[in-house]
């Protein structure tokens, strides 16, 4: 572990104010660990990065947060709550307070914008026709995209959907919002519109959002606070210019994208020399 | 040996399967009482998976009538009683041909449709993202299709009957020139309520069956387009057999 809290905003949090409190979470799949003794804490009105090479687990994490999977040993607190003692009823109360951000925007396709931004509204509330008008077009407008309230998702750019879906995702107003990895295949411009989107959130609604991504570079313009997963666990934490700072062979390899390092970037191969020459091959 | 590995593979992936689709089965009732709650759901399930098939049940109704018309006459006047016509085919479309022939072509159509459909859902994360909106996707996604192709079928395999019995006349009377009134009054005799149960019992079955292995392969689906195709393929095959199986219970308890 290196540093430690987000400097100006750690001392007025208490330590009870976790939303969400991953504590030595230990997770496998098929029998293979994705998780052996994660901890993560994310405070109440902050930006929590996720970061980590691609199959470390991130979108395995979200899921262990949204109760969608349960840890194996370890426990994960949501809302100060052990979400794997909940019985299913509480689950979906405590998911009412999430919103999550799938990485393709995952909007449902036989419906089109308005009525996929509506739905959560209309599914758990009985407001008149013309709140949810008013509500949808504002959450739209919000991400850029009122006018494009009749079209169908396959109508939609990647972006776009990523936007609408994430008009949807916080329609509700929830407390917490999980992004998985938002900036995947984004042109500069959608890029800078979700990034000041989620520190909008952030700044202007309180939403304490958690953002799952392997880039670098747009999380520390963001995050208060961020962790480095690698191999099942949290190998580095702090603020992104902790982490910069930090003088681990893993968290400098990561910050600089560099292929050499501790992470392994080639999958076990024979000796590349050796293959080319076919000695192997005798 | 190896080949008992495989063989044993095989017999434990099918056993694991009936396992799987009888917990999907008991979650999908359950499923089903809360998913009444939302009856526009339904209803427009009842289109897709009825009304959209409307066209060939239709069609294929018309042309298995007729063929009954042209087969029975060949066959009924070999014993001089081709006036029993009305009789053979009524009784033929509504204890046998209707039932399993709506319930094979229902899997065709909408059974496939509704595998790929949910398959396609669940690769794209939209069942998950329901889940993570608190809304769940077995009453809200499953419980619907499977309650619309439970209601679709019997009335699909009534109008089938219907036009069926339409084209058995078409051709026995307006073709070889049996007497309407025979046709008709020989039927109205010959057919008791309890041949008209057992078609009704069979329609309702052959529903469910076909209506649960299309929700629950696109529900278990693989989530990747070869995993949805596999699905699709597992759809129509499994419901296929397991329909001529089930007829050949049914017909046998109300022998
Ligand atoms: N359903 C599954 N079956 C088998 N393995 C799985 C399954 N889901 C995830 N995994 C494995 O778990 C590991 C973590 O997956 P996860 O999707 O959480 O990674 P990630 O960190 O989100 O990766 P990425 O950055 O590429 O999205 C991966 O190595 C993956 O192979
Ligand atoms: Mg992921």
């Amino acid at each position: 572990m290196t540093g430690s809290e987000s400097p100006q905003r750690a001392s007025s949090a208490p330590a009870d104010d976790a939303v969400v409190d991953v504590r030595d979470v230990h997770y496998a799949i098929y029998g293979r660990p994705i998780f052996a003794g994660l901890n993560i804490r994310v405070r109440r009105g902050l930006i929590t990065a996720v970061m980590g090479p691609s199959g470390t687990g991130k979108t395995t994490l979200l899921r262990l947060i949204t109760g969608q999977l349960f840890a194996d040993r370890g426990q994960v607190s949501v809302f100060g709550r052990d979400i794997a003692s909940l019985p299913g009823s509480q689950i979906y109360a405590t998911r009412r307070r999430m919103g999550m951000l799938f990485q393709n925007g995952a909007l449902l396709t036989d419906i089109n914008v308005f009525e996929n931004v509506a739905f959560p509204v209309r599914e758990h509330t009985d407001l008149p026709e013309s709140l949810i008008r008013t509500l949808v077009l504002t959450k739209l407008e919000a991400v850029g995209l009122r006018g494009a309230a009749d079209l169908m998702p396959a109508e939609l750019s990647g972006g776009m959907a990523r936007r609408v879906a994430l008009a949807r995702a916080i329609v509700m107003d929830p407390e917490v919002l999980l992004y998985d990895e938002p900036f995947v295949g984004l042109d500069p411009i959608s890029l800078g519109v979700i990034l000041r989107l989620i520190k909008q959130m952030n700044q202007a609604l309180g939403i304490t959002s958690i953002v799952v991504s392997h880039d670098v570079q747009e999380l520390a313009t963001i995050a208060d606070q961020s962790y480095l997963l690698s191999g099942g666990c949290v190998v580095a934490s702090g603020t992104p210019q902790d982490l910069a700072r930090s003088d681990s062979e893993t968290v400098h390899q990561f910050m600089t994208g560099s292929a050499e390092g501790p992470v392994k970037f080639h999958y076990p191969a024979p000796d590349y020399a050796s293959q080319l020459l076919g000695v192997d091959e005798a | 040996m190896s080949t008992r590995v495989v063989r044993s593979g095989y017999l434990l992936e099918g056993v694991r399967r009936f396992g799987l689709t009888g917990i999907f089965f008991a979650r999908l009732l359950a499923a089903c009482v809360r998913s009444l709650a939302r009856p526009r759901l339904i209803v427009a399930q009842i289109f897709n998976a009825g009304a959209r098939s409307l066209i060939i049940i239709m069609l294929s109704g018309l042309f298995t009538g007729m063929v009954l018309g042209l087969l029975g006459q060949d066959v009924l006047q070999r014993f001089g009683a081709e006036t029993a016509l009305g009789e053979v085919a009524a009784l033929a479309l509504l204890k046998e041909l209707g039932p399993v022939l709506t319930a094979l072509l229902f899997a065709g159509r909408a059974g496939t449709a509704l595998t790929s459909e949910i398959g396609l859902m669940r690769a794209t994360d939209q069942l998950t993202a329901m889940e993570v909106m608190a809304v769940d996707p077995m009453s809200y996604v499953a419980a619907p299709r499977f309650l619309g192709g439970l209601i679709a079928m019997p009335l699909l395999v009534a109008i089938f009957n219907v036009i069926g019995l339409y084209g058995a006349q078409l051709i026995g009377v307006g073709l070889l020139g049996i007497d309407r009134g025979t046709f008709w009054s020989q039927m109205q005799s010959a057919v008791s309520m309890r041949d008209v149960t057992e078609g009704i019992v069979k329609s309702v079955v052959f529903g469910a069956v076909v209506s649960l292995i299309a929700v629950n392969e696109g529900y278990q689906a693989e989530p990747t387009a070869e995993g949805v195709g596999l699905a699709t393929t597992r759809t129509v095959v499994a419901s296929s057999v397991l329909t001529l199986l089930l007829d050949y219970v049914l017909t046998a308890v109300f022998l």
